[in-house]
C-alpha cells in the first residue's frame, strides 16, 4: 500500500493540521516506511481472534446519576485564550464558508 | 553532606538531628540550579521549603506521614492544582491545572514534598526526550547522549540526585528505557493499579505511573502510597497486596522465565553478558530459571504503534483552540482557529502520531489496521498469559542499545520505535515491568534489566529486585 502526497493532504484536514509542500514531502516519504513496516502484521492469520481493546476485559461501569462538584465557570474560564464573563469567545461561525 | 540510602534512613537522620528538612530541600534546589544544563525541570516550586518546615514539625511530633520528607519531582504530564501543566507543548504553554491527579494527591497527603515538574518528551510521545518545547534533556553520564524517554527528566532528576524520587508515566516504556539509560529503578506497574486521574490522556489503554528511584524499597513504599481504586477512573482497580515495603524483603524463590526472542539478534553482546551475569547470580540465589518463548514478541511495535497512534489522535483532538491552550492569531473563522492552532502548537513527533493515528481510524483503513492490531494484541496477551501458566517472572533486557547519541535517531522515527522492542509488549497486554540498574558498559554508560510478572503481582519483582540489590 503506497501513500500519495494526496492522501496525506486529505489525512491532515482530518485531523485539522497543515502542512507546507516539503513537509508534505518529507511526511509521505516517513509514512510509507511507518505504514509498510506495520504491514507486518499481515503475516499473522488472525481471522479466528477476537479483538483486544482493553488490558482488562471488565464488564461496564455503572454508577448512580448524582450530581457532583465539578468544575466551577470560573475555573472552566481560567484557561481560556478569550472569554466573556462567563463564556469562552471563538471567531463568527455562523454564515461562515 | 547529606547522605542516605533510602527514605526509612533519611527519617532517622532528620529525627537524630543530623540535617534538616529544610536543608535537604535546599540542597536539591541548589543542585537543581548547579546542574541547570541537563534540563530535567521544566518549572522548580519556590513554596517546597516552607512545606519542608511544616513537614519537619510534624515529623518531630510523629504526627507524619509514610512519606514525610520525601523530596519528589512530578514528570509535567500530572496535573497539581494551580500549578503549570505542559506536557512540554507549546500548545499547553500556558496552562495551569484547576486541580490535582489523585497519584500527586495521595503523595501530598503523605507528607511528600513536590519538588517541581520534569521535563518529558512532548505529549509523552517519544523515546530520547528531545520533543520538547522547553528543549531537551541531557544524560548525566554523558551529555552527548539521550536520557531517554518520554520521562527523560524524571529519570535524570533522580539519577543527577536533584530529587529523591519522581514519578514518570509508561504507555511503551517511557519509565523503564530512561531507567535504564539512567541507571536507577523505574517501575511500570500494572494497568489500572494506579489511578490515570489528573494524567493528561495520551493512549488510555495503556498510560500508567510509576516511581523512578535509587533505592528500590522507595520504589515499595511510593507504589504502595499511590496504588489502588479510585472512583474518578473507572479502569482503576483496588490493590489486594497494598503492603510492599514491609513484605520486599521475605525469601521468596521464584521460577523465571527467559524469552528466547529477547535475546537474539539485535541485543548489544555488553548489555548480554551483562544480563548473563545477572541470570548467574540468580541461580546462585536458588532460583529456577528455564527458556521460554513469547511468539509474537516481534509484532509487537507494529501493533503498539497502530493502537497507541489511534488512541492518541482521539484523545488530542481536545487541544483546538477554542478551551484552553494555545488559540492562534492567525484565523478568521472557527475552522482555521483549529487547524492554524494545532499547526503551530503541536511539534513534529505529536503531528506524525496524530496523522498515523487518523489514518489507522480513517475510512476504508479501520479494519485493516486498527482491528487488525487488536487481534494481534490479544495474540500477544495469550503469549503472556501462556508464558505465566509456568512461571513467575519474565526476565528481559529493557533495552537493545545503551543511551544513543543526541540527534542520531531525530530524523529516522521508525528507527527510534524500534527502540521499544522490549518495553512495549508490557503495555499491549497490561502487566508491570521494572528497569533494575546492573551495571555499566565499557564506555561507563548504564545498563538496564527488565523483569515482568502477571498482572498485579508488583510484590515477586520487587523481592527479587530486593535480593539482587
Amino acid at each position: 500500500m503506497t501513500i500519495k502526497k494526496e492522501d496525506v493532504k486529505y489525512i491532515a484536514s482530518l485531523a485539522k493540521l497543515k502542512f507546507d509542500e516539503n513537509e508534505i514531502e518529507k511526511f509521505t516519504e516517513q509514512f510509507n516506511e511507518i505504514i509498510s513496516y506495520i504491514e507486518k502484521l499481515n503475516e499473522l492469520d488472525t481471522s479466528n481472534v477476537e479483538p483486544l481493546a482493553h488490558p482488562f476485559e471488565s464488564n461496564n461501569v455503572f454508577r448512580n446519576d448524582e450530581l457532583k462538584k465539578s468544575a466551577s465557570t470560573e475555573e472552566a474560564l481560567k484557561n481560556s485564550p478569550s472569554k466573556t464573563e462567563e463564556f469562552f469567545r471563538v471567531p463568527k461561525v455562523i454564515n461562515q464558508p | 553532606m547529606i547522605s542516605y540510602k533510602n527514605h526509612s534512613e533519611k527519617i532517622a537522620q532528620i529525627k537524630e538531628g543530623k540535617f534538616s528538612l529544610k536543608e535537604n530541600v535546599a540542597f536539591f534546589i541548589n543542585e537543581i540550579e548547579k546542574q541547570k544544563h541537563l534540563n530535567a525541570f521544566n518549572f522548580i516550586f519556590d513554596d517546597a521549603i516552607k512545606i519542608a518546615d511544616k513537614i519537619e514539625s510534624k515529623i518531630k511530633a510523629g504526627t507524619a506521614g509514610k512519606l514525610a520528607g520525601m523530596v519528589i519531582a512530578i514528570k509535567d504530564v500530572l496535573a497539581i492544582k494551580d500549578k503549570p501543566l505542559t506536557c512540554s507543548s507549546n500548545i499547553l504553554k500556558n496552562f495551569e491545572a484547576i486541580y490535582t491527579a489523585t497519584a500527586v494527591q495521595k503523595l501530598i497527603d503523605e507528607d511528600a514534598i513536590i519538588i517541581g515538574k520534569t521535563n518529558c518528551d512532548e505529549f509523552a510521545m517519544g523515546s530520547s526526550n528531545e520533543n520538547s518545547a522547553f528543549g531537551k534533556v541531557l544524560n548525566p553520564f554523558d551529555n552527548q547522549r539521550v536520557p531517554g524517554g518520554s520521562s527523560g527528566g524524571s529519570a535524570v532528576a533522580v539519577a543527577a540526585n536533584l530529587c529523591d524520587v519522581s514519578l514518570g508515566t509508561d504507555t511503551g516504556g517511557s519509565i523503564r528505557q530512561p531507567a535504564a539509560f539512567c541507571g536507577v529503578y523505574g517501575l511500570k506497574p500494572t494497568y489500572g493499579k494506579v489511578s490515570r486521574y489528573g494524567l493528561t490522556a495520551f493512549a488510555s489503554s495503556f498510560d500508567t505511573i510509576g516511581p523512578f528511584a535509587k533505592s528500590i524499597d522507595d520504589i515499595a513504599l511510593v507504589l504502595e502510597v499511590i496504588s489502588g481504586y479510585d472512583e474518578k477512573d473507572s479502569t482503576s482497580f483496588n490493590d489486594e497486596q497494598k503492603i510492599y515495603l514491609e513484605k520486599i524483603s521475605e525469601p521468596q524463590k521464584f521460577k523465571i522465565g527467559l524469552p528466547k526472542e529477547y535475546f537474539s539478534s539485535g541485543l548489544n553482546e555488553e548489555i548480554k553478558k551483562l544480563i548473563n551475569n545477572k541470570i548467574e547470580i540468580i541461580r546462585s540465589l536458588g532460583h529456577e530459571t528455564v527458556e521460554i518463548s513469547l511468539p509474537n514478541t516481534e509484532y509487537s511495535i507494529a501493533t503498539y504503534y497502530i493502537l497507541t497512534t489511534a488512541e492518541a489522535s482521539s484523545n488530542l483532538a481536545r487541544y483546538d483552540g477554542a478551551h484552553y491552550g494555545f488559540r492562534s492569531n492567525d484565523a478568521s473563522n472557527l475552522n482555521e482557529m483549529y487547524t492554524n492552532s494545532r499547526t503551530e502548537g503541536f511539534g513534529n513527533e505529536v503531528k506524525r502520531r496524530i496523522m498515523l493515528g487518523t489514518y489507522v481510524l480513517s475510512s476504508g483503513y479501520y479494519d485493516a489496521y486498527y482491528r487488525k492490531a487488536q487481534k494481534v494484541r490479544r495474540l500477544l496477551k495469550n503469549d503472556f498469559d501462556n508464558a505465566f501458566n509456568d512461571v513467575d517472572i519474565i526476565l528481559t533486557p529493557t533495552t537493545p542499545n545503551v543511551a544513543f547519541k543526541i540527534g542520531e535517531k531525530s530524523n529516522d522515527p521508525l528507527s527510534m520505535y524500534l527502540e521499544d522492542i522490549y518495553t512495549t509488549s508490557a503495555n499491549l497486554v497490561g502487566i508491570p515491568g521494572l528497569n533494575i540498574p546492573i551495571g555499566f558498559n565499557s564506555e561507563n554508560l548504564p545498563v538496564g534489566m527488565q523483569l515482568m510478572t502477571n498482572q498485579f503481582n508488583e510484590l515477586k519483582i520487587l523481592q527479587l529486585a530486593k535480593q539482587l540489590s
